[in-house]
């Protein structure tokens, strides 16, 4: 189970201006200006739960995921995942956690990809046993056969997002955080991702936390929204809740922008 | 030429935005002038007969060094020419109507000059201030400042015209990264990076001194100090444009060719 | 205890044969970089032969003994360069993020980092200290005893040890700033460079800096001194590994910069 309460964080950023004199002026002086990434932001996730978790960019999304997978320590406000607060906590917290960046690879550029998975292995500890079974689930669900005897170089960006999540999933997580998975792929890729986490959630009762900003993959894949904005939850609910007949979702999503004013 | 002043404006202006990096640089740069010139000391308090300089000018040369590093390091070269002549694409600078060697000589040179404007002063003001024997001199005279400034020029022009050869020597080899490692250390040290030419063996002194490498850092450093005088100073500024000629020549023709092979491979 | 330090020196192999077969993907690339590291330390080594063909001594010491100190000083950094260039690359990781991953991984930050890079391409630099070594010590007239040789040894741990501290104040201080790294320089290539005459050679002063503030002539300075027989108190065998000890402080800062790492998020 996860809880989130009333958590806030701040940043310091240096402002940055342009023109010539500005650079002059900044050898001297600097401005900082401060934003509020979280504000009080509460919520629960249950075990088995799949969240979609939406807001425009900057909206504190992945200030959020960094908490909850323990890379960020919030200004204030609690936090406990199956007990364990997780900036405290690192090395036992990620043990349980998987996660997905869309836009970052975790696997090793230039060696092929089962050599990553060795690895990682090796990182987590995971018995001989239990990495075997894991593998060959995976390799058979998300059709990994050929891929893995290739340098992650050489994949496309499809081939190699199954092959990022296979290889956050191998020392079977209980949570998987999902960055915008579906960043870029093609409509088959697309699909097949989602099939997955389908499958992953309801087999293994995998607790699933996606941010996206294609909502179909909302659709397809969950019932839970919870809509972050200027770094605070608007809304938490189903999709059921916000959807209007004579919209398609991403109209709906639009206009629930447009009336939060984010 | 407005194109060229924008472009050296733009440069300095983002050397000034990173004034930490700005900073950083000249302090390093100081730090390695002083430990250089301390290790002349020790060299000098051991055997000052064998001494081929005055110590004066052999501070003034080391932190001229210092001061106009960005002018004379043969490795600050541009990845992007680089690049532009490794995947082909110098055959559609082709297309554009300006002389695609003058056109990287010329940023070559504006690039090196906005590094070192920001750089040199607070490094020559310090240099300046400290006190004797470790402080910069003036030179012997007006006349000697206008020709150092005259050789720095020609040096500059130099050291771009012997870079634009390494760029496109780079698309005829097999190893780029290799045979830049080579020339660059090579030039480094056959031009008095290293060790000024004048404690170079009297013999290996003079064969160098007739090479390109000489004709870059070598002249204006040991000109301003007084080092280089008279008669043995026409001659090295001779070199210079000589060498000057030759290697801008023969970059273009090299140059051409290089373009033509872009060209028929497709590109 | 002891199981977890076999589990983690069998990870390091496992990340070490990773970037071995990384690196030979790029075996043109890989070769030139090996020559490139060369040929900057060789210039160096040129720049003291030129040198020594004019003077006899300097400061009161012979070509071979500063081959044999140079190489000493350059064996000490390439090893830690070796291994610990994860510290050194380490602006790079912070900006792409891949330090995320880093935290996101059940294992200590230090051996990860580490493990992210291993630098094989200084083999031509390590090549060419050994080179000179076996100069230096045949040349320059030392009277080896057993003394002396475990003198030559806690050199090499020490000054690796010192140079793996001062790559880790780099990587503590990339938590912090991206900019003005260049000014580490100083300490790392500046040292290596600088260090290949005795510390004497700068004067008291530097010799003094060098002593207390960043410990370089603990493992430079000193026990050479005691090597060439020119002090003779037993102390001056210890006094490199005195200099690890350097590593404590250089830890502390990184923890700190980890620390604050997490609590700003980037």
């Amino acid at each position: 189970m996860i809880t989130m309460e009333n958590v806030c964080k701040s940043y310091k950023v240096a402002k940055r201006n342009a023109g010539f004199l500005e650079a002059c002026k900044a050898l001297f002086s600097r401005e900082y200006e401060e934003i509020h990434a979280l504000d009080n932001v509460s919520f629960t996730i249950r075990d088995g739960e799949m969240v979609g978790y939406i807001g425009p960019n900057g909206a504190g999304k992945s200030s959020t995921i960094k908490i909850l997978s323990g890379i960020l320590t919030p200004d204030s406000g609690t936090c406990l995942i199956d007990g364990r607060v997780p900036w405290k906590d690192r090395i036992r917290h990620v043990k349980e956690i998987g996660v997905v960046f869309g836009q970052r690879s975790q696997l090793w550029w230039d060696v092929p990809v089962i050599d990553s998975f060795e690895l990682l292995k090796d990182i987590y500890s995971i018995p001989e046993q239990v990495y075997r079974s894991n593998l060959e689930e995976l390799t058979d669900l998300l059709n990994l056969g050929e891929l893995l005897r290739s340098p992650a170089r050489q994949l496309s960006l499809g081939q190699r997002m199954r092959c990022e999540i296979a290889a956050s999933l191998l020392h079977s997580p209980k949570i998987l955080f999902l960055d915008e998975p579906t960043i870029g792929l093609d409509a088959v890729s697309k699909l097949a991702v989602r099939d997955f986490i389908k499958k992953q959630n309801e087999t293994h009762g995998t607790t699933v936390i996606l941010t996206t900003h294609d909502m179909q993959d909302i659709e397809a894949l969950t019932n839970r929204i919870i809509l972050i904005g200027k770094g605070r939850i608007l809304m938490d609910g189903t999709i059921n809740d916000i959807k209007q007949n004579d919209l398609t979702i991403d109209e709906t999503v639009a206009q629930l922008y447009r009336s939060y004013e984010i | 030429m407005k194109k060229y002043l924008s472009f050296f404006r733009l440069r300095f202006t983002m050397g000034l935005q990173y004034r930490a990096a700005a900073l950083a640089g000249i302090a390093t740069q100081f730090f390695w002038g002083a430990m250089e010139i301390l290790v002349f000391r020790a060299f000098y308090s051991a055997d000052a007969g064998n001494f081929p300089m005055e110590f004066s000018a052999m501070v003034s040369y080391v932190w001229l060094q210092q001061a106009f590093l960005a002018f004379f390091s043969v490795w600050m070269l541009e990845n992007e020419i680089f690049d532009t002549i490794m995947n082909g694409n110098i055959a559609y600078e082709l297309c554009r109507p300006i002389d695609i060697y003058n056109m990287w000589f010329s940023r070559s040179i504006a690039n090196r000059i906005s590094r070192a404007v920001l750089r040199c002063f607070p490094i020559l003001i310090i240099a300046a201030l400290l006190p004797e024997p470790y402080g910069m001199s003036l030179p012997a005279d007006i006349m000697h400042f206008i020709i150092f400034l005259i050789t720095l020029i020609l040096g500059l022009a130099v050291m771009v015209a012997f870079c634009m050869l390494i760029y496109v020597i780079t698309f005829f080899t097999i190893s780029p990264n290799g045979v830049r490692a080579i020339l660059t250390s090579a030039t480094e040290f056959l031009s008095g990076a290293i060790i000024p030419l004048p404690f170079f063996p009297r013999s290996i002194q003079r064969v160098l001194e007739s090479l390109p490498f000489a004709a870059m850092q070598n002249v204006p450093l040991r000109i301003y100090s007084g080092n280089l005088t008279g008669a043995e100073m026409t001659w090295a500024v001779i070199l210079q444009v000589f060498w000057l000629m030759v290697l801008v020549t023969g970059g273009k023709m090299l140059c051409a060719h290089a373009v033509r092979r872009a060209t028929v491979q497709g590109g | 205890m002891l199981n977890k330090m076999i589990r983690a020196i069998k990870l390091y192999k496992h990340y070490i044969s990773i970037n071995i077969r990384s690196m030979m993907q790029y075996k043109a690339s890989f070769f030139a970089t090996v020559i490139g590291q060369f040929l900057v330390s060789f210039n160096v080594f040129l720049g003291i032969f030129v040198m020594f063909r004019r003077f006899n001594s300097v400061s009161g010491f012979t070509y071979s003994e500063v081959m044999l100190c140079y190489s000493i000083v350059l064996l000490e950094y390439t090893l830690a360069e070796m291994y610990a260039r994860g510290f050194d690359t380490f602006s790079g990781m912070v900006r792409t993020g891949s330090f995320d991953r880093v935290l996101l991984r059940p294992r200590s930050e230090i051996l990860q980092v580490l493990g992210n890079k291993f630098e094989l391409t200084r083999i031509g630099r390590l090549m060419q200290a050994v080179v000179m070594f076996v100069y230096g010590i045949t040349q320059s007239n030392v009277d080896w005893s057993v003394f002396r040789v475990i003198t030559v040894v806690f050199m090499l741990i020490g000054g690796t040890m010192l140079f793996t501290g001062i790559f880790l104040i780099y990587a503590a201080i990339c938590f912090f700033t991206l900019e003005g790294l260049e000014f580490m320089n100083i300490l790392t290539n500046g040292a290596v460079e600088y260090g290949k005459y005795p510390i004497s050679v700068y004067g008291k002063r530097m010799l003094q800096f060098t002593t207390f503030v960043i410990p370089y002539a603990l493992v430079q300075y000193y026990p050479l001194m005691y090597i060439l027989g020119r002090k003779s108190s037993p102390a001056y065998i210890f006094l490199p590994l005195l200099a690890s000890l350097f590593l404590i402080p250089c830890y502390l800062l990184w923890r700190f910069g980890v620390r604050h790492y997490k609590s700003s998020g980037s």
